[in-house]
């Protein structure tokens, strides 16, 4: 095993630590990758959906006599339609409903009405245009404060008699007494709102799939944008299931094809799909849905929109002493997030972050509004974004209440490298990490020092100039089947490898690469393993028919849960290849030993047999007694997440006149382990910086008070281009996961999480203590907190509803503390957060 | 629905077709002609995953009406290169690691190519600015524009020499 970043392999085997040319790479810049666009099949037909323009109205009628008669329109499916299927609603991953076609609400702006199906892609975009809808508009709920308060219109009376409140659940996790206590005894305290904007993950390819029903064979056919092809299938066998409908999982089959960016909008099952499927099965044709950039925009899950209160206390010198954060988390009109089961916040009680302290305490709310269902894991291990990002921000106010440099005060807090394994107060068990490693060595790359004399002498000047730090620890590699499962179906993963007798490997498995060059870092792993060169391993992932069952990619689990399912299932194959080379050369396996691809006997090196000649006698020179064939399956049960970690410097300049905020440079130092492709590894931090740089001053998803989408394009939803990308500046330290196979931890995810509160936290400080912390640069208005207290229940505001953690109703959690206790949503009208913040709005205010 | 005849050279091949007024420059492309490489990414001309070459300049082909096109040269991504070699540009995207879903990489090489034809020996400014009409969401565009970098170091040296691998990375595929 490799534990640094020097490879063990030639790099012709190119196994871990080489930057290996992407196997993918040929098809994709001759244009030649097949994405879901460019599956085309015979007798095709075409699906289009017609979209509310409303927020929140009553359906009165659907008329589509016009639709039906513009030519090439063959149908149109409403939600009537669907409801005697029972398809009319289903269940979305976070085990709440959502709509496929509303019976008689519409719910949010650009929610699907109707499905039209016709010959062609224009004719079906003409009967959409034709169909006519009478609506009468409701109250609008956008405000998600507003939601909870006594009188806000019941957004999902659907959901019980005893559930007729906009709040979905509650969820805590920590010691809320201890907490207190410790903010009570603080010498220094400090208090912040800070507001996650809703973003979208926008990746350049929108959703889509063809299903194609065959009534003959009984089989379903569905070529889809997903990242979790085999839950996806499953839930479509329950869904079908609960329909009556007579589609089985065995007669369904999945199949991905290339994905143009998935970053968990791919995870969850849009109403299109089913759609799809629907009429496919109604009309026995293949038909194909693909949405455009302004529904995908629109109408997909979003990610984010936590309202994040915040309380840190500390000791004069800057200690921390506690932490105790409040959230509300706007999830739309249905909880369509793809959290673990058992997390409805997702893991944002990783929120003490990469800090020493005892006391932490945190709750969050779900609250309904009339906006699209979510939210998604954008690029970001469930809620990790949001929680980095508090902490990160509250480090930074700490340093400026008590006048100190904000490195010095995370070198003061930070956990050091000989209290790993640590737990934290809110349960988690950190693997590994050397926190003070990673910002030393940030400091030394941007000089740090330097810049800050020159902020200095800057600010003496009048001119502005920021640097800001993040030093952040993420939680990926979801996760061990104790705690993690989605729907029930527990978040193992997998990897089958065959051997074929001239030395040639096929892997396939259960996650789904969406641009993370898997077909080539998977090679790797293998190449590393059993000394095939990686030019002769192919890696297969999503067809459901084929690969193993796994639980998909997302979360940066591909490397901690697959990696590690394909590191397993090699060394099963060299346990196998010892017997066999033992029958070959004639000794004791145990006298055998492995080196660069061969078995030879100790002491004799010149005694050996090649992993390709051991493959060849699987197949044709097997001892008796022995099964022939070369091939290995594992699937893999994480015995812990991984916690990779990194510490970012952003310098900023902003301009006076215009306001505007220019990154001038960003130094990224990551540790994700050991790394098996430099050159990926890379490429994933480049992309994952510039998607945190982009909620930090570009991207936002904004509703009006009539809950009108304000950026559902990108003439308004402001993608980063090359210019205001600015040159990220990379290094590494490598710390490896212990509990890992190979040491890896995983890294497509970490640069999303840790870059924005380094741009935030570079806001330049004012000379005057007056207004000084806003979430971001340009998210300085947009608190969402409201000017007054709206209830009547200020003093139960922050109780938790009566049914507690000892409800049978509220599961409890197999690793002590760190997935915390949830309710569903009881009793909570008379919950206000925002009259608490009222209470405890600390002394800074925003400019 | 009336239609209108068209003659266009596709990739050096002369192709016609019997299309709606109405019918996208892309979709011509792409569902007709059976050229899937070039893709779309956005309805508002944002993204430019569907640029092509018409008549020698770049355009966003979803921004285009098929009828506009009448009598045109276009070239695709599919026209960029033959067989097994690779314009430098393809050549420098591979080794520079200037792609990760793909998805974007064929419009970008499209209108890398246009720029470096207007523009030989650009900057880094000049390669940002240039590609500033194309949103790539995976790399951060720092290897796209380091793979342009190499690409325009590749064609200035030699035009018509044959495309070598630049020593960034190693390995094979």
């Amino acid at each position: 095993m490799a534990t640094d970043m020097h490879p063990q392999t030639t790099p012709e085997v190119g196994g871990m630590g080489h930057s290996v040319k992407r196997k993918e790479d040929p098809r994709f810049i001759r244009g030649k990758g097949e994405y879901i666009e460019d599956v085309n099949l015979p007798g095709q037909l075409w699906l289009d959906i017609v979209r509310s323009p409303y927020a929140h109205a009553t359906i009165k009628s659907i008329d589509s006599s016009e639709a039906l008669k513009v030519p090439g329109v063959l149908a149109v499916i409403t939600g009537k339609d669907l409801e005697g299927y029972k398809l009319h609603w289903m269940p979305t991953l976070a085990g709440d409903m959502q709509m496929v076609l509303p019976t008689d609400t519409v719910m949010y702006q650009s929610q699907e009405v109707a499905a039209v199906i016709a010959t062609d892609r224009y004719a079906a975009a003409d009967g959409v245009a034709a169909v006519l809808v009478d609506y009468e508009p409701l109250p609008v709920v956008v405000d998600p404060f507003k939601a909870l308060e006594s009188g806000a219109p019941v957004l999902r009376p659907d959901r019980g008699e005893d559930k007729q409140t906009n709040h979905i659940w509650h969820w805590e996790s920590g010691d809320k007494a201890a907490a207190d206590a410790a903010l009570a005894d603080a010498e220094v305290r400090i208090a912040e709102d800070i507001y996650i904007p809703r973003i979208h993950v926008a990746s350049i390819e929108t959703c889509g799939c063809v299903a194609d029903w065959d009534p003959v064979r009984q089989h379903l056919d569905l070529h889809i944008t997903s990242q979790a092809p085999h839950a996806v299938r499953t839930v479509i066998a329950l869904v079908a299931a609960g329909a009556g409908l007579p589609i089985y999982e065995h007669n369904i089959r999945l199949k991905t094809h290339d994905i143009g960016g998935g970053f968990g909008g791919k995870v969850p099952v849009y109403p299109g799909y089913v759609l799809a499927v629907a009429a496919s099965f109604l009309i026995g044709k293949p038909v194909k849905w693909i949405e455009d950039r302004s529904e995908n925009l629109q109408a997909d899950s979003f990610a984010r929109d936590y309202h994040i209160h915040a309380e840190m206390g500390a000791t004069r010198d800057g200690k921390i002493t506690g932490l105790k954060v409040k959230t509300i988390a706007d999830h739309g009109y249905s909880d369509a997030a793809a959290d673990p089961s058992k997390f409805p916040a997702g893991l944002f009680n990783v929120i003490t972050g990469s800090y020493d302290f005892d006391n932490a305490f945190v709750e969050v709310d779900g609250v309904y509004t009339n906006k699209p269902p979510g939210g998604v894991a954008y690029r970001c291990s469930f809620r990790v974004t949001e929680a980095v990002h508090a902490i990160e921000r509250m480090v930074d106010i700490l340093a400026h209440e008590i006048g100190k440099d904000p490195a010095e005060l995370r070198m003061q807090n930070f956990i050091q490298p000989e209290q790993f394994p640590y737990t934290t107060p809110t349960g988690w068990e950190y693997d590994s990490g050397n926190y003070p490693k990673a910002l030393r060595t940030a400091m030394e790359l941007i000089d740090y020092d330097g810049l800050r004399r020159e902020q200095a002498e800057k600010r003496e000047r009048g001119e502005l100039m920021g640097i800001g730090i993040s030093s952040f620890t993420e939680i990926v590699g979801a996760g061990p089947s104790h705690s993690f499962d989605i729907l029930g179906l527990k978040m193992f993963d997998s990897c089958e490898i065959r051997v074929h007798p001239t030395g040639k490997v096929l892997a396939r498995l259960g996650v789904q690469s969406q641009g993370q060059g898997h077909e080539t870092t998977f090679a790797q792993i293998i190449a590393e393993e059993l000394g095939f060169p990686v030019s002769d391993i192919k890696i297969e992932e999503g067809d459901t028919d084929t690969a193993p069952y796994g639980l998909g990619t997302y979360a940066s689990r591909s490397t901690p849960v697959a990696g590690a399912a394909t590191a397993v299932a090699a060394r099963k194959i060299r346990d196998k290849a010892r017997l066999l080379a033992a029958h070959l050369l004639e000794a004791s396996p145990d006298d055998l030993e492995w080196t660069n691809g061969k078995f030879s006997v100790k002491g004799s090196p010149d005694r050996f047999k090649t992993i390709q000649e051991i493959a060849f006698a699987a197949y044709t020179n097997h001892p008796p007694g022995m099964e022939a064939g070369l091939e290995a399956v594992d699937y893999y049960d994480p015995p812990n997440l991984t916690f990779p970690f990194g510490s970012y410097i952003a310098v900023v300049d902003i301009d006076k006149g215009t306001g505007e905020v220019k990154v001038r440079r960003f130094v990224a130092v990551d540790d994700c382990g050991n790394i098996i492709n430099p050159m990926i590894v890379d490429g994933q931090i480049h992309g994952g910086l510039t998607m945190g740089l982009a909620p930090a001053l570009y991207e936002e998803i904004t509703y009006d008070e009539l809950g009108n989408n304000l950026a559902g394009t990108f003439m308004d939803y402001l993608l980063p281009t090359a210019v205001e990308t600015p040159a990220w500046e990379l290094e590494k330290t490598v710390t490896p996961s212990p509990h890992h196979p190979i040491g890896a931890k995983g890294v497509g995810e970490s640069a999303t999480v840790g870059a924005p509160p380094a741009i935030a936290n570079a806001e330049p400080r004012p000379a005057s203590s007056e207004g000084r912390y806003a979430a971001s640069p340009r998210r300085r208005s947009t608190s969402r907190r409201p000017a007054a207290a709206p209830s009547a229940a200020t003093g139960r505001a922050a109780r938790r509803p009566s049914a507690g953690r000892s409800s049978a109703s509220s599961p409890t959690c197999w690793i002590a503390r760190s997935c915390g206790t949830w309710t569903a949503g009881t009793a909570s009208s008379s919950w206000s957060p925002a009259t608490r913040w009222t209470a405890i709005r600390p002394s800074c205010t925003r400019r | 629905m009336t239609t209108q005849h068209i003659t266009v050279t596709v990739n050096g091949e002369a192709r016609e077709a019997d299309v709606e007024p109405r019918l996208l420059l892309v979709h011509l492309l792409r569902e007709t002609f059976g050229l899937t490489g070039t893709h779309v990414g956005c309805d508002t001309s944002n993204c430019g995953a569907c640029t092509v070459h018409v008549d020698g300049r770049s355009a966003k082909s979803c921004t285009m009406l098929a009828v506009q096109a009448d009598g045109a040269q276009i070239t695709t991504i599919e026209g960029l290169s033959s067989g097994a070699d690779l314009h430098a540009l393809q050549q420098a995207f591979w080794d520079q690691h200037g792609l990760q879903c793909g998805f974007c990489t064929p419009g970008m090489i499209m209108q890398a190519a246009w720029l470096l034809e207007q523009n030989p020996e650009p900057s880094e400014g000049e390669i940002r600015e240039g590609i500033s009409g194309n949103l790539c969401r995976c790399t951060g565009y720092v290897n796209i524009v380091k793979a342009i970098q190499q690409a325009a170091g590749t064609l200035s040296a030699a035009e018509s020499a044959p495309v070598v691998a630049a020593e960034t990375t190693e390995g094979v595929a």
